[in-house]
């Protein structure tokens, strides 16, 4: 119950100022660091979706989802372990061209990655991925002298889950009891 | 003052029903249609268009003029806690608005419905660092339960409208509405819709039937089961459910210290006040206890003690509306998820009639104890000294119980709580969670504005009480007829009293060097008596009791008194100490 684990949390908001201070403070008051974060249009419009990573204990993630669930304009926050999600992030690689080889070519296959931009000075790799393996890649092409790196938040689809929609009516349903 | 009393900021103009004015007004309207009757505020550049229309509707609308915008909060706090209405108050921006920033923390832990309006600088300026500019949005982000910056006159009569609606509604909270200069002058169209509902939020949710059945079940198959009750109830107005529950299953009945008064305290099964300084038996017992039912709290680290230690052997039935305090601290056997008046009633029907006088004999078996330990010291006293546990006796018994008792933070705050009587509902207002000094002066002004027929007494630390002295001005002005009793040992007593237990009694800055309280508060007009001695007391506090306006009483107290019971900090309950 406590050990910790990466974990993805996905909380569904209302598009308000103001609300990523809401929700990132959650964690910082818990002392806990964001691994990543990733916001965008849900689905349904008007509703966003944050994809956060954070490194913590399932017990405590679920307390931190239920204290994101009490903003206001947070509609829903569910807590994910590796295994609950798809996953991927996307990253850039700026590369030295002058050492490029017929290797490279084959390496960038070999991950999966393909080659967005080629310039006299500096060569740009795409790769789309897990973040092991976007890792990976990094390491694999730092002989040939990586310029630049970038890389986005994770971006997660949860395997089996109840659709958003059904959720927020069942929400609905019970605010019909509200006073 | 020779304006008219009715509005002639801007010539109202009949529109479809709708009012063409000026984002001000526009304000001020929409707090009179939400019944506000009172706020409590201090006037500021950025918020000038605001006062200006306020003075067009003082004849429907009073302002209480306070002396430092902490004292506007925490009277706004003392009005709702003594009223069960959302308490306003106004200030400028910039510093005006930072001065609410501890009694917007205070009102977010306390679960207290506050609405905060700020000034805001022109919106062309935000971000630039202009006068008196602060972010005050993400200031208080943390601590509030909504905020929201209205830049478009248009859009102020939604935004107060929904912080009345989240303010009061679900878990009481402080909310914050922040307007820039331009939204306050710009016209608008006015028409007024109060909120009703916001998506996904769901104030009073529906209580679970299987959750019921199973608390149920428990409560009837429980020997030893013990009621904490916390401000929850109090909040959603269940003090009738609770005594039915009380007297159906016959179980003892404690509170925190937000909870004292749901349940009276003369009542017979009311078995005192949990946690660090609560009494011995309910601290004791509540790790011997097979069932602990616990009602609208959220398990406090003062409450519970060392948490690992808490409890253990008991099954936990948690009622509790906020979903995130479920499991928060103490994982409950059976959570019922729902405001406390409505699962207290679903669950009445379904429990027996029981009585359980044997259990509730073995609390009166440790009141004895405690009380030969440490109450009879404490309000009869031998010493040539008065203590202050005499002094709470005394109030209590000239008010017969029937006063609201507004408290400081400190030691003071533990005896009024401990030996205070609660008869009536809401007649406790204190800084619980935050333990805010300061708050006892100006939330007493705001209760006694609030329920101006009850008497309001304040029981108020040396140290507390010069945190916010200056609302003293407050009280005067707004003819709010507090009677404020300093409680003078002219030391931080609490902290005083920790350097002694557990600093080897090095006494590091706790000593106070003090004014002469009387001629303090004559200086603004309020009549004032100095006791000593325990035989001048009585006549003293009759004095201060019949004396029309606002009456301070300064009482010289022990200087090195103890509170007792206590549990120390990361001890168990059951390990509450009668005497150091």
């Amino acid at each position: 119950m406590n050990h910790e684990s990466e974990l993805t949390l996905s909380v569904f908001t209302e598009n308000r100022v103001g609300l990523l201070g809401r929700v990132a403070a959650t964690f910082t008051r818990r002392s806990l660091n964001i691994e990543s974060l990733t916001v965008s249009e849900s689905e349904l419009p008007g509703i966003h979706r944050f994809t956060i990573v954070v490194r913590t204990s399932r017990e405590t993630a679920r307390k931190l989802a239920a204290q994101i669930e009490r903003h206001v304009d947070v509609l829903k926050a569910f807590v994910h372990t590796d295994g609950e999600v798809v996953q991927r992030e996307v990253a850039l690689y700026k590369v030295d061209p002058v050492r490029l080889s017929e290797a490279f070519e084959s390496l960038i296959v070999g991950h999966g990655a393909r080659v967005l931009e080629r310039q006299a000075d500096f060569v740009v790799v795409e790769h789309v991925g897990s973040d092991a393996d976007t890792s990976a890649l990094l390491e694999a092409l730092r002989p040939y002298g990586v310029l630049e790196f970038v890389r986005s938040g994770r971006v997660a689809l949860t395997r089996p889950m109840r659709p958003l929609a059904e959720f927020l009516d069942a929400l609905e349903r019970d605010a019909g009891n509200a006073r | 003052m020779n304006s008219p009393a009715t509005p002639a900021l801007t010539t109202p103009v009949e529109t479809s029903r709708a009012l063409r004015v000026s984002g001000a007004e526009a304000l001020v309207r929409s707090l009179l249609a939400e019944g506000v009757d009172t706020l409590f505020g201090y006037p500021g550049g950025a918020i000038m268009p605001v006062y200006d229309a306020l003075h067009g509707f003082r004849d429907q609308l009073r302002h209480v003029l306070v002396r430092h915008e902490q004292g506007a909060i925490h009277a706004a706090q003392g009005y709702a806690r003594a009223s069960g209405r959302t308490g306003v108050c106004l200030a400028t921006s910039g510093p005006g608005a930072a001065n609410l920033v501890t009694g917007i923390a205070d009102a977010q832990i306390d679960s207290t419905p506050v609405v905060c309006i700020t000034g805001q600088v022109h919106s062309a300026l935000l971000g630039s660092d202009a006068f008196q500019e602060i972010d005050i949005l993400n200031v208080t982000a943390p601590l509030t339960k909504w905020n929201v910056q209205v830049t478009r006159a248009e859009d102020l009569p939604a935004a107060v409208a929904r912080a009345f609606y989240l303010a009061r509604t679900g878990r009481p909270g402080p909310v914050l509405i922040d307007l820039t200069k331009d939204a306050q002058v710009a016209l608008l169209d006015f028409r007024y819709e109060p909120c009703t509902r916001v998506r996904a939020y769901v104030p009073r949710p529906r209580v679970s039937e299987a959750s019921l059945e199973a608390a149920a079940r428990l409560l009837d198959e429980a020997q030893r089961p013990l009621v904490v009750v916390g401000q929850g109830v109090v909040l959603s107005g269940a003090e009738a459910e609770l005594l039915a529950l009380a007297e159906r299953t016959g179980a003892p009945v404690a509170s925190t210290l937000l909870g004292l008064g749901a349940l009276p305290t003369d009542h017979p099964q009311w078995v005192g006040m949990v946690g660090m300084h609560g009494r011995y038996g309910a601290n004791v017992k509540t790790n011997e206890c097979d069932l602990l039912l616990a009602i609208g709290m959220r398990f406090d680290d003062r409450v519970t003690g060392d948490l690992s230690r808490y409890a253990k052997q008991a099954k936990v039935i948690h009622v509790e509306l906020d979903a995130a305090e479920i499991g928060k601290n103490v994982l409950p056997t059976v959570a019922l998820h729902g405001d406390a008046k409505d699962v207290l009633a679903a669950l009445l029907p379904r429990l027996g009639a029981r009585r359980r006088d044997a259990w509730l004999a073995e609390f009166r078996a440790c009141d004895a104890i405690e009380h030969e330990k440490v109450v009879q010291r404490d309000l009869y006293p031998e010493g040539p000294q008065l203590r202050m546990g005499e002094v709470v006796r005394v109030l209590a018994e000239k008010t017969h119980g029937e006063a609201i008792v507004v408290t400081d933070v400190g030691q003071h705050q533990m005896f009024a709580a401990r030996y205070s009587s609660f008869i009536r509902p809401r007649s406790c207002v204190t800084s619980g969670g935050l333990g805010t000094m300061g708050f006892a002066l100006p939330a007493a002004i705001g209760a006694k504005l609030a329920r101006p027929e009850r008497t309001v007494v304040a029981v108020i630390g040396d140290g507390g009480f010069q945190m916010t002295t200056q609302e003293l001005g407050t009280a005067v002005q707004a003819g709010a007829a507090v009677k404020l009793v300093i409680l003078d040992n002219c030391f931080l007593g609490m902290v005083r009293q920790w350097q002694e237990l557990f600093f080897d009694s090095r006494y590091s800055e706790t000593a106070m060097q003090n004014p002469d309280f009387c001629k303090l508060a004559e200086a603004y007009g309020v009549p004032a008596l100095r006791v000593e001695a325990r035989g001048d007391l009585g006549a003293a506090v009759d004095a201060m009791l019949a004396s029309p306006g606002p009456f301070l009483l300064h009482v010289v107290v022990e200087r090195e008194a103890n509170v007792f019971p206590m549990v120390p900090a990361a001890a168990s309950v059951s390990e509450v100490r009668l005497e150091a």
